[in-house]
């Protein structure tokens, strides 16, 4: 068996990757370059329009909004039974924005600089570039939406901190910012149902794309309340579908949260780009049982006021009251002095992760480090710490039965974001013509790391702000086109596929259910494709993954049939995608020979256990190229090109 | 642990649904509630049974899929907590545990302990926004909002629609939901506007959908995980009476 596949190293759009489209002209004008010469739609002509959103977070709810005001038709897919529930509700923490209201050295430029760095170089400058020049508007967006964030008493936005940046620029509400902002894109779409420029269709989910001479022109979706499988028209597919991080099972995720769609949309050609970049945040609650189905995250925001520690002896086990300072090592304090508790996500993991495993992990478990509040309380007061933080320390409570106010939290690394996705350009577009992702399912902005709230504004910014420019670039072309017919045979083909998809695993009846084969699968992901990786554990992951594939198809057990209510059918083909893409970003992580961000190749570290980059030999984005069931994929690179920015090794210690 | 379960068990809205018994050994302490379902479903579908249908996602309180009546009671029997936070420590080796759907007036029963909660989307249509046009929006600091005010306001925007106002309410009112919503948007400047014929519209459509009137027994606001205030609902009758005056 290879397990290296082959590789080109041809980044023509004849050969591989299409081009990125990024336009000429200097950084700090390539968008608006762009916005004033792109093709437009003529308001009459958009009514002839039709498009599919597929997800309803932060990015699919504020595109389709924003397109069905536009003047498009659009119809928008969520698998909850209602908009608001998408996932991006969970986030708590904050978005970020370069205001600069707090006058502490803040613009566009350093927002930039410091999401490029923060994804260890391994993102496109323009499309980085164009985040942060967004990310004024989308504050200015929220706020109208009436998005109650934190004020100062003058009645002024109030900021804080964020891993990774020297400034104040995170926005907040409470710590239910995800929700908050939510909220503010869902009242948006449903002001565009009301005004019948959105089809809604909750409790669907999408199963297919439907292509037709090479372009997307539709989706094929079952109807969860009812089993029935439905063909969806439109002009262009937008998926908004989200990250794919319940791969690990034991994840911050939601239950429902999937690759599916863009998993389907990758076995159609889209290419996928850089799978295995998950980052794994470091301040979840600790696994403490078998049958725990998820790990709850405690914001980032807690590392402002926030101290982290272990008992300097391993296998301490006294209570963290009665350890005294002087036995306490604040590991992040003392490895990097300059940015201290606020490391970035990445290097803070691997840091926890590091003392876990020298034995000096805390808890039941011996899997967590601890996050003291005691030195913030003494500072500021307990009144100040409540309002900050307070809905996370009830929840912690709640959750544990522990008051983090007399004592500190236990939290422990866990799987979070995928910064991986599929490949898209400048314009948001797949290699698909006429299919675009956005938000979270999409590969582009945060490199190799994400920085913490640079993802709800991601998702914002792709869908309020650059799909309703790109999107009628591409659309120009088809205001003759008319509606697409859905008896057309690559309709007819496509729901064959599904149903029989779906058939296929009603009838195995074997003897375990999907859960059991979901479990496994993350288990080994976790292992092999995790905080750290190497050769040998990744070969290892790659066999065991197949075997546990075959297993699946042979002893998977769904109860009932694909044509009702069938959670468990559900969840059976959302495995059945991940036992897949597992592979995929163990591929991803086996044939990229450095480390960078939260991709730690085990063979590629300085002596004092940093990352080590290699930007002669890496300086690219894995581009993958479905070929079928069973067969090795084709890695195409993205060349990455630096005219701005110097790369340099991050350095978090000064 | 080991509890007996009684569980509601219907296949579809149309067909009449009882309480079904079971026998659950091996229930840990750390459990959530939800996990204790997982726990039961897959020993009923290693024993050929079906598995019981629920509804939950997120599992850390926020999304406001879950709601399930645990003994008579909306989340179960913590205030302030959801059904997902609610964990096995709260109960007891030996106890009998009730568990049944979210009802209500617009509330439907699709299987087992799911629901059809579609009538909040079609509340929240009927003007539950800020009328803003995307991309144009004014500088954020221009509108100032003092600290308390933006605090008050988030107090009614932190509803997470998950219904167990409507559920514990003898009326099946919605009227804590819709009442959050206008209160939210209410106080803020930017939603001022259209605060009057957004609260026409919300009850409008409230009533339409069939949920019962609020006559004020408030045990919503004793069931409500986010802990949102029935002083909402007297903001809403003050908005609703300005604009019937006003007309």
């Amino acid at each position: 068996m290879n397990l290296s596949p082959s590789e080109s190293t041809i980044n023509e759009s004849a050969q591989g990757v299409p081009g990125a489209k990024i336009p000429k002209g200097p950084l700090q004008e390539k968008w608006s370059h762009y916005k004033a010469t792109c093709r437009l739609v003529s308001f009459n002509n958009k009514k002839k329009l039709d498009i599919i959103v597929v997800g309803t977070g932060l990015a699919g709810s504020a595109a389709a909004a924003s397109l069905a005001e536009a003047g498009y038709n659009i119809k928008s897919f969520c698998f909850q039974d209602s908009p608001r529930r998408a996932h991006s509700v969970a986030a708590q923490g904050g978005v970020n924005s370069a205001k600069n209201y707090q006058n502490d050295g803040d613009n566009v430029y350093r927002m930039f600089y410091d999401t490029l760095k923060g994804g260890d170089f391994r993102a496109r400058e323009a499309n980085v570039y164009r985040l942060a020049e967004c990310s004024a508007s989308l504050i200015d967006q929220a706020v109208a939406q009436g998005v109650p964030f934190a004020r100062e008493y003058g009645g002024y936005l109030s900021n804080r901190s964020f891993g990774g940046v020297q400034v104040r620029r995170t926005f907040y509400a409470r710590g239910q910012t995800g929700q908050q902002l939510l909220l503010g894109a869902y009242s948006a779409l449903m002001r565009q149902v009301s005004a019948g420029k959105v089809e809604l269709f909750t409790r669907h989910e999408m199963l297919e794309l439907v292509m037709v001479d090479g372009k997307a022109r539709g989706i094929i979706a079952r109807n969860l309340d009812t089993g029935e499988i439905e063909r969806h028209s439109a002009h262009a597919v937008i998926l908004a579908s989200g990250g794919f991080g319940k791969i690990f099972y034991l994840s911050t995720l939601a239950m429902g949260c999937n690759g599916s769609a863009i998993w389907r949309a990758h076995k159609k050609g889209a290419l996928m780009a850089s799978p295995s970049w998950t980052q794994i945040h470091p301040t979840s609650l600790p696994q403490q049982g078998e049958h725990q189905s998820k790990l709850t995250l405690m914001s980032e925001s807690l590392r402002n006021d926030g101290r982290i520690w272990v008992p300097k002896q391993q296998g301490d086990h006294r209570h963290p009251n009665d350890i005294p300072e002087e036995e306490r090592d604040y590991y992040l304090e003392r490895r990097y002095p300059a940015f201290g508790n606020l490391a970035p996500r990445d290097i803070s993991s691997r840091a926890a992760k590091e003392r876990i495993d020298a034995g000096h992990g805390v808890g039941q478990m011996k899997n967590a480090v601890y996050l003291d509040f005691k030195a913030a309380i003494a500072e500021y007061g307990l009144d100040k710490i409540k309002e900050r933080y307070g809905n996370l320390f009830r929840m912690y409570e709640k959750i544990t039965g522990v008051d983090a106010y007399k004592e500190p939290m236990k939290i422990s690394p866990a799987a979070h974001f995928s910064m991986g996705g599929l490949w898209v350009d400048y314009e948001l577009s797949t290699s698909i013509p006429g299919l675009y992702a956005l938000g979270e399912c999409n590969f582009s902005d945060h490199g190799a790391n994400r920085l913490g709230a640079n993802s709800l504004l991601q998702a914002c910014v792709d869908g309020y702000f650059i799909i309703p420019y790109t999107i009628g670039d591409y659309l120009a072309d088809d205001i003759k086109t008319g509606t697409i017919d859905t008896d057309l045979p690559e309709f007819a083909e496509a729901e064959k596929a599904a149903s029989d998809l779906l058939e296929k695993l009603t009838s195995i009846k074997g003897s375990k259910p999907a859960d059991y084969f979901h479990k496994k699968l993350g288990r080994l992901i976790w292992d092999y494709c995790g905080v750290t990786r190497n050769e040998k554990g990744l070969k290892t992951a790659i066999e065991s993954i197949r075997k546990l594939r075959e297993e699946f198809w042979t002893d998977l057990k769904v109860p009932g049939t694909a044509g009702e209510i069938n959670s468990e059918l559900e969840k059976a083909g959302r495995v059945a995608d991940y036992l897949e893409f597992g592979e995929l970003m163990c591929y991803d992580a086996l044939t990229r020979n450095e480390s960078c961000g939260a991709h730690f190749r085990e063979e590629y570290q300085t002596e004092d256990g940093e990352a080590l980059r290699d930007d002669e030999n890496f300086c690219f984005i894995s581009c993958w190229d479905y070929q079928g069931e069973d067969k090795e994929p084709i890695l195409h690179k993205e060349q990455l090109v630096f005219e701005e920015t110097k790369l340099i090794a991050r350095n978090y210690k000064k | 642990m080991k509890l007996k379960l009684k569980i509601w068990r219907q296949l579809n809205a149309n067909t009449p649904g009882k309480l079904v018994d079971y026998q659950l050994e091996g229930v840990e302490e750390d459990m959530s509630f939800l996990e204790m379902l997982d726990y039961l479903n897959e020993k009923l579908i290693l024993s050929d049974e079906r598995p019981v249908e629920f509804d939950h996602d997120c599992r850390e309180g926020i999304c406001g899929t879950c709601g399930l009546f645990i003994n008579g009671r909306a989340h179960g029997p913590l205030a302030g907590t959801s059904t997902c936070q609610l964990h096995m420590r709260s109960f007891s080796d030996g106890d009998t545990i009730y568990i049944e759907p979210f009802r209500g007036g617009a509330f439907k029963v699709t299987r087992d302990l799911k629901i059809d909660r579609s009538a909040f989307d079609r509340i929240i249509m009927a003007g539950g926004f800020i009328s803003t046009p995307v991309g144009d929006a004014p500088e954020a600091n221009a509108i100032p909002i003092t600290h308390d005010e933006a605090e008050s306001a988030f107090d009614s925007a932190a509803c997470i629609g998950c219904g167990a106002c409507v559920a514990t309410c003898k009326n099946g009112s919605a009227a804590l939901f819709t009442s959050a919503k206008i209160t939210h948007l209410a106080k803020l400047p930017q939603g001022k506007a259209e605060a009057q014929q957004r609260a026409l519209g919300m009850i409008a459509q409230m009533d339409a959908e069939g949920f019962g009137h609020c006559s004020n027994t408030k045990a919503c606001q004793v069931e409500c995980p986010q802990e949102i205030s029935v002083t909402n609902i007297d903001r809403m009758n003050w908005e609703f009476n300005k604009a019937k005056v006003l007309k």
